[in-house]
Parts: structure tokens; sequence; C-alpha cells
């Protein structure tokens, strides 16, 4: 860093080492990433052997067409659902915790600090303690072993609403409000056309938090769901990993299929990158 | 009244009659009808802003958690003779005492117990000492690293337990391949090493997630403050402990307390590795018990009662860390 006062550069000795420190945790990160990447790409039996570091013997393709076919192409249809629940939930809670953050910090109103406060348990209540009732709740209503028994609970995003309320503060001024009522315009016009576009890199980190945990569930579909259709991909490579144990032919599909889970997540980061990371930071400092 | 209607429903026109008298205090709409339609109208966009949020808030949250409740007072009663549908009746605590004197529920709390105070300090001072590093410009290729150590948070949780169960597996593993063919022979999934195996998991999962939290947080202290320390004769690591790291100490507070939340609930990589190892009981973790009593034993008093108790520990302990947090962080507030 070019600001940075010459005296507080560390000596050429220090340097190297403090490089050697960072390659090698870089290393821990990525080597696993890497051992799934060859192990995915490679023939069957190349897996159980040692010779996996080896160059040769890929059958990249053979490998995708053999994880489709397993099981009447089970591993395709839980594809679908994940992108279903991830996608499509994470935007529908992202806008609906969004829009709330918003209100929170634009509105005053009676006993908001303790509305707020309710919302923040919703972060430390664990899952667990939710699904047992919420899982009842869903047999009393015919819910359960459906798509919405799922999609519905995953939508709750209550740390969006946090973020929502520190990314108005940041991104969205007061003046702007002003004047746009003064123009004449709707509160709800205003939060639709002024500040939901300004909300836009804090919408985007909310909706990437929320992908992933939506993509991560795995306590909830467990409980919910029995029909296989509806799995999820975390759900049905744990239990394609649980048949592995007694027939091994299922731990080609479950290395391959779990590289195939994890594009869509590495691609959404990548491709949104610009806008997480100010999120981030505008999230982290206060 | 009906100015604030007219006013609620034509919020054009209240404006423009605002504007059009002079003389008025600045911006401020002062006339008291006009103030309250403005606020009515306000509190209605409000409403309707938050309402969607807290209908959910209260199907899938509010009430489940008074459900939890409830449940964890009641118990299935079975009707004498196998007579009449079976009925719910009220046990008081007694679930809780089951739940509270059962040594399987109580080794979960151990295990617990004993991965958070491995855990969380590792993760904090690793974390921290990478963002330190890259924060201080020495490291050549800033970004690549970043984005290197940040992989894994794409990496779903139970994928990352998957990839690593399988680095620990003898004959899937080149790692234990490699130490047998030095004639080291370690079973990473044995008794004193399966917690460890765990730890590392989620080492991994989050290490470079929380390094980004400081590292943005370091990127936000003023340089000048760095610098004036350097005046004053401080080195770079002790520019760094001395100066940087109680300035960030809001980001390593949260981060404590979210990595603390999240262990509570440990269940995924423990849940995989009970396919694999002996080591890794049904009822490993709090969470596994729960899962346990509630749909392999279909026991929902004990496992709601289980669940309030694990409620109960997580805001214990979060109020604990918030509370020393506020204590040893006061001198630092009446500097300011």
């Amino acid at each position: 860093m070019s600001s940075t006062p010459a005296a507080m550069r560390p000596r050429l000795l220090g340097r190297g080492a403090v490089n050697a420190l960072v390659a090698l945790f870089v290393l821990y990160t990525l080597l696993p990433v890497l051992w799934l990447l060859l192990a995915a790409a490679k023939e069957r039996d190349a897996l159980f052997s040692s010779n996996l570091l080896s160059l040769g013997d890929f059958s990249p393709v053979r490998n995708l067409s053999e994880l489709f076919a397993m099981d009447g192409g089970l591993y395709g249809r839980w594809y679908v659902n994940s992108l279903l629940y991830a996608v499509v939930g994470a935007f529908i809670g992202s806008l609906l915790s969004v829009a709330c953050g918003y209100a929170f910090d634009k509105y005053r109103f009676a006993h908001k600090e303790k509305l707020f406060a309710l919302v923040l348990a919703g972060v430390m209540v664990p899952p667990t303690v939710l699904a047992l009732p919420l899982y009842l709740m869903a047999s009393q209503t015919g819910l359960v072993n459906t798509f919405w028994s799922v999609f519905i609970p995953v939508l709750f995003n209550p740390f969006g609403v946090y973020l929502g309320r520190i990314f108005s503060r940041g991104y969205v001024p007061d003046e702007v409000l002003e004047a746009s009522r003064m123009d004449g315009a709707g509160e709800l016009q205003t939060y639709l056309r002024v500040s939901l576009r300004m909300l836009g890199p804090g919408f985007v980190t909310v909706f990437l938090f929320q992908l992933t945990a939506i993509w991560n569930n795995f306590f909830l579909p467990m409980v919910m769901l029995s029909d296989q259709e509806l799995y999820p991909v975390s759900l049905g490579l744990y239990a394609w990993n649980s048949n592995a144990s007694v027939s091994p032919e299922y731990y080609p599909v479950v290395v391959t299929g779990s590289l195939l889970a994890i594009l869509p997540l590495i691609a959404a980061f990548v491709l949104l990158q610009r806008y997480w990371r100010s999120g981030l930071t505008a999230g982290s400092v206060k | 009244m009906s100015t604030t209607t007219s006013a609620a429903t034509h919020p054009a026109r209240a404006g423009t009659a605002d504007g059009l008298r002079p003389g008025r205090r600045g911006a401020l709409p002062g006339k008291p009808g006009t103030r309250s339609a403005a606020r009515s109208r306000e509190l209605g966009a409000c409403g309707v802003l938050m309402a969607p949020f807290f209908v959910l808030l209260l199907t899938v949250f509010v009430i489940p958690v008074f459900g939890a409740v409830q449940l964890s007072f009641f118990s299935d009663d079975q009707p004498g003779l196998g007579f009449g549908p079976e009925r719910t009746v009220f046990v008081g605590l007694r679930s809780y005492q089951a739940v509270l004197s059962d040594p399987t529920f109580l080794a979960g709390l151990g295990v617990t117990a004993l991965y958070l105070v491995i855990y969380i300090p590792l993760l904090v001072v690793a974390a921290l000492a990478l963002a330190l590093i890259l924060d201080s410009g020495a490291v050549r290729l800033r970004r690549t690293a970043q984005l290197g150590l940040f992989l894994p948070h794409a990496v779903p949780g139970i994928i990352a337990a998957v990839i690593w169960l399988y680095l620990y597996t003898p004959g899937l593993s080149p790692v234990v391949d490699i130490l047998g063919k030095a004639d080291i022979t370690v079973d990473l999934l044995g008794l004193h090493t399966v917690l460890p195996a765990i730890v590392n998991i989620a080492m991994w999962s989050n290490l470079g997630y929380n390094m980004v939290i400081f590292y943005a947080a370091l990127q936000a202290v003023p340089r000048e403050v760095i610098e004036a320390s350097v005046i004053d004769g401080a080195g770079p690591v002790r520019a760094a402990l001395r100066v940087k790291v109680p300035l960030i100490r809001p980001s390593l507070v949260m981060v404590a307390m979210f990595t603390l939340i999240g262990a509570l609930q440990l269940f995924t990589e423990p849940m995989l590795l009970s396919q694999s190892t002996p080591m890794v009981g049904s009822r490993f973790t709090p969470n596994m018990y729960i899962f346990d009593a509630a749909f392999t034993r279909n026991n929902y008093g004990l496992a709601a009662a289980a669940s309030v108790v694990l409620l109960a520990a997580t805001i214990a302990l979060s109020y604990g860390v918030s509370r020393w947090s506020n204590r040893t962080g006061t001198p630092q507030e009446d500097d300011r």
C-alpha cells in the first residue's frame, strides 16, 4: 500500500516469512477444492487408488452422464429444486427484509427499538428450536412434505433486516427523501423509484447472504421432506453419501455432484463481487 | 380529520399547498394539519413496507418459539388399555428434568463446550492475524490471496464436510495415503481426533469470511492514527496490536458472537461424519440430540425441552459476551 509509511514496512526477512504464511493459508483453503475438482474429473477407479495426482485418466463427460443417470436422474431434480428454493427464495426474502430494514431506518413509530430487538432475536434463535413446531404446524395444515414446507420458512431473514437498516442509513440520505416528498411523490413510490435503486449494492449483499444460507440449508429439508423428488442438492448428497458406506459406487457421483453444487455460489460471488464487497464493508464498520 | 384523509389520498396536493405558503420556517411543514397528514402517510407506508416481513416473523418465528415452549410442558399420554385417542397431558417440568439428567444430552453439551473452547480462539486469532498481515501491505497479490481464502465460503457446509470426510477416509484420501507411505498411520476419525477433525472443517469454511470482515474494518481505520503511532516509535507489530486491534473491537465482538451462536448449533458436519465413524453418535451435539428425540424417538416433549435449554444457553452466553465486551470496552468509550 503506497500510503503506508516507510517505517511501517516490515523488514525484508519478516516480509518473506509473512508472505510464506499467507501462501500456506491460501494452500490450505484451495487444496481441498482442487482435490474435489481432480476427483470429479478423474475416472472412477482413480478415486480409490493413489494415482489421483497423476495426469491422465480424465473422464469428466462420463462422470457427468453417470451423475445425471444415477437413480433415474434424481440429481437433476435436486438441482432444479435447489435453484428454486435458493434463487426465488432469496430474491423474495431479500425484498421483504430490505423493505422492513429501510422502514426501521427512515420512519419513527412507537416501540420501534423493541420491535427491532424482536427481529434481532430471530438471528439468535437456533433453527432446531423452530424446526419441531414448524414441522407440527406443517403437518396440521397438510403442507409437510411439500415444496412450501421448505420454501416459506427460508424466506425469513432477520439478519437481512439488520443489514437493510444499516444500508439505508449509509446509502439513502434523508435529504433525498425530503426532495422526493417535495416533488409530490408518495412514500411507496419514493421507495420503489428512488431508495431501492440507491440500496442496490446492499440488496445484492443481503441476497447473496440469503442465497448462500438457503443453498446450504440442510436441517429444515431434512425435517420436512420425505419425498426424494423434493430434496435440495444438499440433502440429496447426504442421502447418497449414506448409501456410499454400503455401496461404494455412490462415492464418484457424490464427488461429481458436490463439485457441480459449488458452481452456482462461486459464479454468484464472482459475478456480483463488486456489490458484495462494498456491502460487506458497510455492514462491518458499524 | 377530513383534511387528514384528503391529504392522505392526495399527497401531491398536500405537498403543493405546503409549498405555496410563504414565510414558513425553512422547509419544515409547520401547520399541524398537514404535518399530521404527512405523518399518517408516512406511517401507512411504513406499515406496508414492514407488514410482509412481520407476518413471516409471526408465522415462522414467534408462533413456533411459543410452540416449542408449550410443547416442552406437555407429553403424549398412553391411554389405558389402548382405548380412545392418545391424549396430550400437562407434565410441568418433567421433560426438563429428563433432559437435564440425561447423560447423552450432558455429554453433547460437553462436546459443544470443548468445541467452542478450541474453535473460537483459533478462528478469531487466525482470521485477525491474516487480516492484519494483508492490511499491513507487506503481502503481494493481496486481492488474489483474499479471493483464495474466501473461496470456501462459497462451499456449502454439507459439501465441505463431504470433501473433508473423504480426505480423512483411508483408501479415498491422498493425505492418509501419503502419510501411510511415510509409515505414519493416523486415524483421523478416532476417539481423540474426531473433534479436531470437525473444528478443522469449520475453520476451513469460515476463516476467509471472517478475515474479510476484519480486513474491511481495518481498512476503515484512519491512516493518520497509524501514522501518529509510527511517529511515536511503534513498529509494525506494535502498531497492529496496540492501535489497530483495539480500534476494530466492535468487529471482533461481532465475529465472536456470531461464531458462538453458530457453534452452539453444530449439526451438519457431525451428522455427516456420523455416517462414517462410530465416534460420532446420533446424539453427539445438542442439536443432534433434539433431532434424534423429535424424529427418531418421536418424543416431542423431550425434544422441545432440550431445544428450550439450548435456546436459554444461547441467550445466556450471548448476553455474557455482550456484557463482558461492554465492561472491558468502557475505558475507550471515555477516551472519545
